[in-house]
Parts: structure tokens; C-alpha cells; sequence
């Protein structure tokens, strides 16, 4: 453990987590939504409110992490192992739960998107944002939206609608996904269609 | 009149205040403690422990005396509670050649190292109802020669497998053993999830599906190589230290079959494995136990799956007794709205055939 | 040991976890909830817990409801579309005795209704979860025992073994006589079992506003259908999906639209027809 202040966790673990719990679910069932989460916990710093509170609510000893270089950073492994007792891991197939900034290049490459067997044995990425809203306008259909939503998540890299739909294509097998900002997020299950 | 058909509050608290009233039947008659459960009754206690996965004497006399000596009902208590308990890790895997054994007995060898060592049985009983326990049963200690824990107990199997007659352990597919309580089962199952599997089973089901593989249904041709009942001490490692230290000693049984040579052009013939162990003394679920686990081997070591007691998907999803026993008897439950459901279709059908007879009536009548 | 007295609302049993799991199973069902959500109608295994009440009777459903639920809600639990059916009892002294939560029989004030075999006549809105309890969650069961073949024919969205059994019923009937636990397709993709509802509540499933999760305990196994998903009752061009319809009223509200359950009253066999779900029934009185 470093000698640097440990980012806080959990207040009250059982019902913080719960609240947290039913917020993210939420969000799962009305992809599209901008859920605000209740009482966030802070985070390390480089990590969002929204995404601390998602792997504190979400991940333990038997979910492993991958975390992308920008945010693979001592207090951020310190808040996670201590606070959540995650293991890390380098390879993406091996991860259960990443964190990725802006989701650029080839943003789902490598992560496990399950079988046709058991196609829940997919990892579950969050993606950190600038901004949740007020960016370039896509519409989304499919489970949990009433006909379609607009949905405008600013600060993706250009390729990254062209992979989600291919990752959709998938279904039901591939990822899915929850976008963090500050400390509110937005989620898209593999279910649903994006048109950009 | 709704109120008859639907339980209610009141009702309910009646039903657990006559449950509890049962429980305790007449006053005038000493109330039993969980020492005289133990202690008087522990064969019971140590199939609740085994099928209860929790190895407590005082708990599982405390389900016993609850469930009125049901003891299915107990071994759901004791699971209940179980499952609520902190996990602070997972043991060594017990060292049974380190077994100070009350009995050990081998039917494949005349005398072994270490010997045959009878012990407590009702092996050698006849079955005459004592009358003189009706009374009393106060009888004076038996002798008994001060247990050896000096030397470790060979097993029979190892032997048989220096010379390699007897098949090595099957190795574990997978290299790790899951928690059947805490991952759901997966099948096809690795061997350590069925062993999990049969040693909660319920010890009638895996009873008369290891006497159907004696049967003919997927026969084996087993053997006792060995039973053994005794204390084995158990290890730990601590994370903070890094080595094993020992937490303890519980009471196994531990039984080796030894079945039916498997071989062929190329692989010398040699004897196979079956596998039993459970908590205190119980010797007929650590046999039953090992003849499913050879039985349940047929599709590793060649053999047509024709059975029952081979075929895996069909022991491990009925064997344990908290579930079916809550399913079978899930049945008491309300199902009105389904009947009502079925009523409205049965009535509807027959009107419809009614029609039918009725308009062939009719058309026979103008002919 | 077994409290003999029953409290409306019991303080909460300091002797167990808020919710009765512990919050490491929490976040496992939690987590097995998501997928489930995510691949509606596929069914998730999950390491179901040896619950307190028996296998059979809801512990899916209460396994369910005891990850989600926290003190902000209102909780309502139903057996065969009533709030007073010793189940439903049952399991809400449960969750007042480790949850201290809310309980309600009004289906418009509950934030999760739990129940066995009904679904609510009063509609369901935006923020409502509906909590199954599943006895058998593998709506081919009874066509294939066997659980490594059905989960290859849903891999495979193999389902012609289901239309020749509805066909079969229609050539020996003259129509589609399966009543209840009629399976459904979900969102065109999988098939899933609606858990032992009348077929008359199926369409409530489809494009319902509220979320769905569905328990199994014994089987261990959790699904669900989001807000606004297409769920259709199987059905053939010419044999259509049809409910269940009475010729009688409610004998205490006059309804002719909810499903009705049959009392005998008397030993001639005399017959009277209320209700099944009491709350919409009283709140029409
Ligand atoms: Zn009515």
C-alpha cells in the first residue's frame, strides 16, 4: 500500500451499495437514460464518481479488472484493491469488469463476450466521458427503450459506433457497456441498436 | 368465507405455536438437551453434519431437537444457517493416513499394515431389540487399547497403486474445486463437484443407486478396499503466516472401492476407483457414496452410460434431499389459479366434443 | 429459535445482514441481474443460497428480491393474485422481520410487487419491478429433461421442438390447450417461460413499462425482460393466442375483465366467482 491518502469508500457499505445497485440498474433497463447516482463516492481522483461507485457496487475478489493504461494508476489500484479487494489483470479476455477513457481505437478488442452457451460470461466495460450529453446525436432501439431515444455522448473516438455494431451484431453474445461522467451514467446492453 | 380460503396472519401464528407445542410434546417428560442428542444419538447427528455440510455437533443436535428428529427437516436447518456464516477460506485437504482410526477394515486382503480394526459396528449385532434399554442402559465402559496416533495408516488403495494395480487418483480436470454452495453446478461436472454433489446427496437416493450398480444397472464389480472411521486433524494457512497450522480434528469416514479392471491393447489392466467420504461415523453413505462416484465415471473410463446410477445429469440434479423435499412438497401450496386456468380449458373442451356428439345425433337422426 | 408472536413490522434480526444475504452473494446476484437484463430472457445461472424457507416455495423470487430491495422501498408480495395467501404472508413477515422495509397490498404504492402465478390486473408503470417466483425456469423441460440439450437448442434457437408440442396439442384438442406457464418469445430471440401464470396475464408481459426479474432457487437460475420489450405468446396463423374468458362476473365488484377464481360454497356444488387479485377487487368496491 502506498504512503498516499486512500480515496474513501463506501459510507455505509450494505445500503450505499444498494442504492448504487439500483440506480445502475436502472440505467440497464432504460438504456439510453442519464441516471444520477445517489451519494457516489468521490474515487481515487483520476477515476469518476460514477465509475468508482459502479466497481465498488460491482466487483470483488471474484471479478477481475482490466484497466486501461490512462487510468492504471497507484491510488486508483490502491482504492480498488483495498476497498473492493479486486484482482488486476493485464489481459483483457481474463477481465470481468474494465475501465477504458473514450473508448478510441478498437475499444471491445480482446474482451470476453461469452458463449453461445452461456453468453452472460461477457465483460461489462466502463467507458469514461467528458460529457453525457451534447455531443453528436445517435438514436438508440431495443430492449428498455420505448421506440427510440436520442442519446448524445460526447468524447468517443471515431471508430466507436462502427464496433458497437458490430458487437451488437453479436447478440447474444458480446459486451456490454456503462458510460461514466462525473456521477452519472448511462448504460447499453448489447440488446440494443445504435444508429450514429 | 374468503378469509377460510386464505390463510392469514392469525392463522399462521397458530399453525407456529402448535409446531412448537408439538415439538415439546407432554411436559411431564424431561425435555431432551443437545448433549443427550449428541452424545445418545450421534449416528443422527453425524448424517445431519454430512448432508448438512457443517461440521457442528452442537448445531446439528440443536436442528435435530428442533425438527422433531425429521432429520431431512434438520439437515435444512443446519444449511440454512450455513449459508449465512462469514468464509474465512478453505481448509488443506485432510491427510486421512494421518487417521487415528476407532475402525478400519479391508475385505479386498486378508491382513493389511495396521490391521483390521472392528471397533464400534453394528457389523456383528444380532438384531434383537434390547429390553433391557427400555429400563436403563447404563452398562459399564468397554475396554479399549489407547489409540496409536504414532503411525501413519497406509491406505489399502496405495499400496495397490505402488504396484500399479490400482488406478492413481483421477486427476482434476480443471485444477481447481469450486464451492457447489457458493457456484451453481455446471454440467457437464468436474469429479470434485460430483464428490461435493454425493456427499451432501441424500444417503436413501445414493442407497438405492449404488444397490441398482450391484443390480446389473451399470455394475462395477466393487470391493471394499478399504473403510476407515477415525479423527483426522485439520490445516489451515493463514494468509498472514503463509504455512499451514493445525485448527482442529473432525471425525470421517472414509471408504475406497475398488472395481472392476478397465485395460486394453495397449494400457496394461489394472484396477479403478470409486470414492466416499463423510462427516462422523455413517459407512453406508461413504460406500453408496463410492459406488455412484465409479458409477458416475463410466464416460471417462469408456463405458456405455446405460444406468441411472451413470448417468450424471440424472444423480446430481435429484440427489439433494433440501431440494426435492421442498419442491414435492411445494405441491401444498395454493395452485388455484392454474386449476382455475385448466377448469376454464377441460369445461370448453368437452362442451366442444358435447357439440360434436350432439350434431352426429342429429345427423344420424335425419338419415 | 422461532418467535412465536408476529409483529406487523419487526424490528429488523440483528443476528442477519440487512436483506438476509450477505453482500458478497448480493453483489453475485447483482451482477447475474445486469446479464440477465442485458440478454433478456436468457437464463443466467447464479450460485442460488440455501435460503430459510423451502426450495419451491419463492426462494428465486426472494433471493431476487433481497438483492435489490433497500429501506426507500414499498414492498408487496402476492400468491395466486392475493396479498393474504399464507405464502404471501410468509414471505413478507420475512422481508419486514430482515429488510424493515415497507410492505403494502396497493399495487399502485409498491415499488417491487413479488409474486407466485399472478400479475397484477391494475397496469404497471415506469420504476415498478416485478418479481417471479420460478419453479421451472426452462420453458423446454418438459419436452427435454436433459439441461446441456436445452441450453444447446437455445444457443441455437432451436425451438422446433415446441411448435410440434403446441401442434400436437392443437391436433388432439382442436386448439392450443396449454393454460398456464405459456411460453413466450422474447424480444424475437429466446424462448422463456412466463413462470406458472395463467396464459390470461401473458399479454401484462409484453411491452409492459415495468421491469421483470424472474428466480429460480432450487434451479439457480435468474432472467428477465426489461421495460418495453416485445414478449409473444406462441401462437400459429391459424390458431391464434386466445385468454382464458368467463361467462360469470366478480360476485363482489362486478368485474368481467380480471381473472376469476371459483369457490364451491356449498356441498351441491354451487359455484361463486371473485377475483383473483384482491387488491383491484377492493379498490373497486
Ligand atoms: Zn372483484
Amino acid at each position: 500500500m502506498s504512503t498516499t491518502l486512500l480515496a474513501p469508500g463506501f459510507a455505509d457499505p450494505s445500503h450505499d451499495a444498494q442504492r448504487l445497485f439500483r440506480g445502475v440498474l436502472d440505467a440497464f433497463s432504460h438504456p439510453g437514460r442519464i441516471v444520477e447516482l445517489p451519494d457516489a463516492p468521490a474515487g481515487p481522483g483520476t477515476l469518476s464518481p460514477a465509475a468508482s461507485a459502479f466497481l465498488l457496487t460491482f466487483a470483488d475478489r471474484e471479478t477481475p479488472l482490466w484497466l486501461e493504461a490512462g487510468v492504471d494508476r497507484q491510488e486508483v489500484r490502491d482504492f480498488l484493491r483495498f476497498h473492493a479487494g479486486t484482482p488486476l489483470v493485464q489481459a483483457r479476455e481474463a477481465a470481468t469488469f474494465a475501465v477504458i477513457i473514450g473508448g478510441g481505437g478498437e475499444p471491445f478488442a480482446g474482451f470476453a463476450i461469452g458463449t453461445d452457451t452461456y453468453p452472460d460470461r461477457a465483460a461489462t466495460l466502463v467507458i469514461e466521458v467528458p460529457a453525457l450529453d451534447g455531443g453528436p446525436i445517435t438514436t438508440w432501439r431495443g430492449p428498455g427503450v420505448d421506440g427510440e431515444v436520442q442519446v448524445a455522448i460526447d468524447g468517443l473516438g471515431d471508430g466507436f459506433w462502427p464496433a458497437w455494431t458490430a458487437n451488437h451484431a453479436l447478440f447474444p453474445c458480446g459486451v456490454d457497456l456503462v458510460f461514466a461522467s462525473g456521477s452519472r451514467l448511462i448504460a447499453l446492453p448489447r440488446s440494443v441498436a445504435v444508429e450514429a | 368465507m374468503y378469509v377460510a380460503v386464505k390463510g392469514g396472519e392469525t392463522a399462521i401464528a397458530h399453525s407456529l405455536d402448535l409446531v412448537a407445542d408439538k415439538r415439546r410434546g407432554d411436559r411431564d417428560v424431561a425435555e431432551l438437551s443437545l448433549d443427550q442428542i449428541d452424545q445418545q444419538l450421534g449416528l443422527a447427528v453425524d448424517r445431519v453434519m454430512t448432508e448438512g455440510s457443517c461440521y457442528d455437533r452442537s448445531l446439528a443436535a440443536l436442528a435435530i431437537k428442533q425438527a422433531r428428529g425429521d432429520l431431512i427437516e434438520a439437515i435444512f436447518l443446519l444449511r440454512a444457517y450455513r449459508t449465512t456464516l462469514p468464509r474465512f477460506g478453505a481448509s488443506e485437504p485432510l491427510d486421512t493416513t494421518r487417521m487415528v482410526a476407532e475402525r478400519r477394515i479391508s475385505s479386498t486382503f486378508k491382513d493389511v499394515p495396521g490391521g483390521q480394526v472392528l471397533g464400534p459396528t453394528y457389523d456383528y449385532t444380532h438384531r434383537l431389540l434390547d429390553f433391557s434399554l427400555a429400563a436403563s442402559g447404563e452398562r459399564p465402559e468397554a475396554p479399549t487399547a489407547p489409540a496409536d496416533a504414532t503411525h501413519a495408516l497406509p491406505r489399502v488403495g496405495d499400496i495397490l497403486q505402488r504396484d500399479g494395480l490400482l488406478e492413481p487418483p483421477p486427476s482434476n480436470d480443471d485444477g481447481e474445486a469450486r464451492d457447489l454452495t457458493r457456484d451453481p453446478l455446471v454440467l457437464p461436472a468436474s469429479r470434485p463437484l460430483r464428490l461435493q454433489n454425493l456427499a451432501r446427496g441424500d444417503e436413501g437416493f445414493l442407497l438405492a443407486l449404488g444397490y441398482s450398480t450391484q443390480r446389473g444397472y451399470g455394475n462395477n464389480h466393487p470391493f471394499v478396499g478399504e473403510i476407515r472411521y477415525g479423527h483426522v486433524p485439520v490445516s489451515f494457512v493463514p494468509e498472514e503466516l503463509g504455512f499451514a497450522i493445525e485448527i482442529g480434528e473432525i471425525e470421517v469416514t472414509e471408504c475406497d472401492m475398488v472395481n472392476q479392471f478397465a485395460g486394453s491393447h495397449d494400457v496394461p489392466p489394472q484396477f479403478t476407483r470409486g470414492y466416499g467420504l463423510a462427516f462422523g461415523h455413517a459407512e453406508r453413505k461413504a460406500m453408496a457414496m463410492a459406488l455412484v462416484d465409479r458409477a458416475l465415471r463410466a464416460d471417462e473410463l469408456g463405458e456405455a452410460v446405460t444406468s441411472p446410477a451413470q448417468d450424471e445429469e440424472f444423480v446430481l440434479a435429484h440427489s439433494d434431499n433440501v431440494e426435492g423435499s421442498g419442491f414435492v412438497q411445494h405441491l401444498k401450496l395454493p395452485h388455484y389459479v392454474d386449476f382455475q386456468s385448466e377448469l376454464v380449458v377441460v369445461r370448453m373442451l368437452r362442451a366442444e366434443v358435447e357439440k360434436r356428439r350432439e350434431q352426429a345425433a342429429l345427423a344420424q337422426a335425419a338419415e | 429459535m422461532p418467535d412465536a408472536t408476529i409483529q406487523d413490522t419487526p424490528s429488523q434480526d440483528a443476528a442477519y445482514n440487512y436483506g438476509y444475504l450477505d453482500e458478497q452473494t448480493k453483489r453475485m446476484i447483482r451482477r447475474a441481474i445486469l446479464k440477465a437484463v442485458a440478454v433478456p430472457g436468457y437464463q443466467v445461472p447464479f450460485g442460488g443460497r440455501e435460503m430459510p424457507l423451502p426450495y419451491g416455495w419463492g426462494t428465486g423470487g426472494i433471493q431476487v428480491t433481497a438483492a435489490i430491495i433497500g429501506r426507500e422501498d414499498t414492498l408487496k408480495v402476492i400468491d395466486q393474485g392475493a396479498d393474504d395467501t399464507t405464502n404471501a404472508v410468509s414471505i413478507r413477515r420475512f422481508f419486514a422481520r430482515v429488510a424493515q422495509v415497507a410492505t403494502t397490498t396497493h399495487t399502485k404504492e409498491a415499488t417491487i410487487i413479488q409474486t407466485r402465478h399472478r400479475v397484477p390486473e391494475t397496469p404497471l408503470t415506469d420504476g415498478q419491478i416485478l418479481v417471479f417466483q420460478v419453479p421451472i425456469p426452462e420453458p423446454l423441460r418438459m419436452l427435454e429433461p436433459r439441461e446441456t440439450e436445452t441450453r444447446t437448442l437455445h444457443a441455437l434457437s432451436e425451438y422446433g421442438v415446441m411448435q410440434v408440442s403446441l401442434y400436437e396439442s392443437i391436433a388432439r384438442h382442436g386448439r392450443i390447450a396449454k393454460t398456464y406457464n405459456y411460453p413466450v418469445m422474447v424480444n424475437g430471440r429466446y424462448i422463456m417461460s412466463p413462470s406458472p401464470i395463467p396464459k390470461f396475464d401473458n399479454p401484462k408481459l409484453d411491452r409492459s413499462p415495468a421491469l421483470q426479474l424472474y428466480g429460480a432457487g432450487r434451479e439457480k437460475r435468474i432472467y428477465a425482460v426489461p421495460p418495453h420489450t416485445p414478449v409473444n405468446s406462441l401462437d400459429f396463423d391459424d390458431h391464434p393466442f386466445e385468454v382464458e374468458t368467463w361467462t360469470e362476473s366478480c360476485e363482489l365488484c362486478g368485474s368481467t375483465e380480471s381473472f376469476l377464481d371459483e369457490m364451491i360454497v356449498d356441498d351441491t356444488g354451487k359455484r361463486l366467482f371473485v377475483c383473483s387479485d384482491t387488491d383491484y377487487c377492493e379498490s373497486r368496491r
